[in-house]
């Protein structure tokens, strides 16, 4: 039997850490995310779990511990948000490259500046090319679910990748919601330990890890981490259905609300598809054949996929809770339409920026997308496809 | 009760509003409701304006955003009557709930955009009478509950009554004013 519990989302996500009872955790307090850490710390303290728990200077110390922990051969956790995660930078990118699988909570917050502590998506996307599996979650309970199936998606010996657990700061990490927890057992069981097949502390197979690597070979070990990717769409797709076995809960690449004999549809991740799934059941009394497609596996990106589930809408709107500053419009957009493009797949598409540094994104503003969808669907027209949703007037 | 119940709590930063939207979330997820309890970060300080909110239903609720059309409101001081729009969007078939001792004609004359229901409790009385200290935030939490019937007087105080001796584990002695106060505070709270 599942536990019911009403925990906020940093909450879930520290718990999910307790239950998991990493080797080591590594981390700097920063807003939305500093609970995460905070509550774990009291679990450390308590002796209810077995983790080093290195309270370090700087975000960039803490992805270096966790580099260390996990080059080391042992498993590392950490939190972060925004301005943390960009401190963080250096060391992201050298984790992935290494192929250590680091799992980091993710609490998405605006990166300054201006300074501003609310949620938005900037800091996630600006980590999108740096070989980290990125998974978004809607809710405390996606979030807790997600942390869980983590590992075993990172250190599967095919993928080999750190991956980060997303939600919205403050909208679902502060907010209490119910929640149903895994009994301790049951994820110790499913998440099982870790055994890495080379890490520093082998005596019998001394390695150099992080070396120089030039002309000569560094290509080759970028295509090994694409292929790494690659591979993780597999591994994620098989840890999902065992996950559900266990709980009853389906994860797939994308949650597809309403979306099947639906004529339009908003594309969004986090916890903009709740509220969308409010519109589109008050649209469907209406008679309005409205749906949603939620971006939960972000990296490795689900392009085949989302092309065939999007293929016979009449109009889709991808809302993006970050600015790519590019004058195109914002990663998700992008992404989606050239998977639609490679996948020969005409559909009018049109991009909404949303909820940049908390702007609260209400049920009337998502109302408003689909009645613009309703308009793009009967002349077949997107006259300007990068939108903002939500931005004040004057 | 209707299927779905918004609440927004209007207080200032110490008093306690943010705690009570969380006590009131899990009194009401005792009950084996679907519940969200946020409060709205801003610059937060001691004694700035701040808002909370609830939201509870039978069924599993997905919105995530803050909430312009509460069913109640629920004013923790009454010194943001005059500098907060506190009624702004509230349902005409909903109520507001003062922590106040001011007059029903001030009351009315001050939130004129509205005719709804008006309730008032004086919670600095019942929080001195049965806690010796000013905590407006339990009696505040047993008017929501009386006025909204979210669940019944007995459901409430069971259900705080265990909560406390979780909370209070460690000083037990304000168990029983923090009861006497949600007692009281049913028993007061008083349509104007």
């Amino acid at each position: 039997m599942s536990i019911r519990e009403r925990l906020s989302g940093n909450e879930a996500s520290a718990i999910a850490m307790k239950q998991i009872n990493p080797d080591v955790v590594a981390a700097f307090p920063i807003t939305p995310s500093t609970e995460i850490p905070q509550y774990f710390s009291t679990f450390v303290a308590n002796g209810t779990v077995d983790t080093e728990f290195v309270a370090v200077e700087s975000e960039h110390s803490a992805m270096s511990a966790c580099i260390g922990a996990e080059a080391a051969g042992s498993r590392a956790m950490t939190a972060t948000s925004a301005n943390g995660l960009s401190l963080m930078w250096e060391m992201i990118y050298i984790a992935s490259s290494l192929r250590l699988p680091i799992v980091m909570s993710l609490v998405n917050r605006a990166v300054s500046g201006p300074l501003n502590i609310h949620n938005d998506h900037s800091d996630a996307m600006g980590v999108r090319d740096s070989g980290w599996i990125m998974l978004f979650s809607e809710n405390n309970q996606e979030a807790y679910d997600n942390l869980i199936m983590a590992h075993r998606i990172a250190e599967h010996k095919d993928v080999l990748l750190p991956l980060m657990v997303c939600q919205d700061g403050f909208i679902t990490s502060h907010s209490i919601e119910n929640i149903e927890l895994i009994e301790d057992d049951k994820v110790k069981e499913f998440v099982g330990t870790y055994k890495p097949e080379h890490y520093l502390l082998n005596k019998k197979e001394p390695i150099a890890v992080g070396p120089l690597d030039l002309q000569a070979y560094l290509f080759e070990h970028k295509v090994q981490q694409a292929e790494a990717m690659k591979n993780a769409k597999k591994v994620i797709k098989e840890v999902s259905e065992e996950f559900e076995k266990i709980t009853g809960r389906k994860y797939s690449f994308f949650e597809e609300y309403k979306l099947e004999d639906a004529e339009i549809a908003i594309v969004c991740m986090n916890s903009t598809a709740g509220t969308t799934k409010f519109v589109v059941d008050e649209l469907r009394n209406k008679g309005i054949k409205a749906g949603l497609l939620k971006v939960r596996m972000f990296r490795p990106f689900p392009a085949e996929e989302i092309a065939k589930a999007l293929s016979h809408l009449k109009a889709v709107a991808v809302l993006d809770k970050s600015d790519s500053l590019n004058a195109i419009g914002g990663a998700l957009f992008e992404d989606v339409t050239s998977s639609m493009y490679t996948n020969k797949k005409q559909v009018p598409m049109v991009n909404y920026i949303y909820g940049i540094g908390g702007r609260d994104t209400t049920t009337d503003m998502i109302n408003s997308v689909y009645t613009d969808l309703q308009e793009i669907a009967k002349t077949g027209n997107v006259d300007n496809p990068y939108r903002y949703l939500g931005l004040r007037q004057q | 009760m209707k299927n779905l119940i918004e609440i927004r709590w209007h207080g200032r930063g110490g008093q306690g509003a943010k705690t009570a939207s969380l006590l009131l979330a899990d009194a009401a997820f005792n009950t084996g409701k679907y519940i969200q309890g946020f409060p709205e970060y801003g610059p937060e300080r001691m004694g700035a304006p701040i808002t909370a909110y609830n939201r509870i239903s039978d069924n599993p609720i997905t919105v995530h955003s803050n909430i312009y059309e509460p069913d109640y409101v629920v004013v923790v001081d009454d010194t943001l009557l005059e500098t907060v729009d506190v009624t702004s969007g509230l349902k005409q078939d909903g109520a507001i709930i003062i922590n106040t001792t001011k007059s029903a004609d001030y009351l009315r004359k001050t939130l004129k955009n509205y005719s709804g229901n008006i309730y008032t409790i004086d919670a600095r009385k019942i929080s001195i009478d049965a806690l010796g200290k000013y905590f407006p935030n339990t009696p505040m939490l047993a008017a929501i509950v009386k006025v909204s019937g979210i669940m019944s007087d007995e459901d409430l105080l069971e259900d705080m009554k265990s909560s406390f001796k979780h909370k209070f584990a460690k000083k037990p002695e304000v168990i029983d004013g923090n009861m006497k106060a949600l007692e009281l505070a049913l028993k007061e709270v008083k349509k104007i």
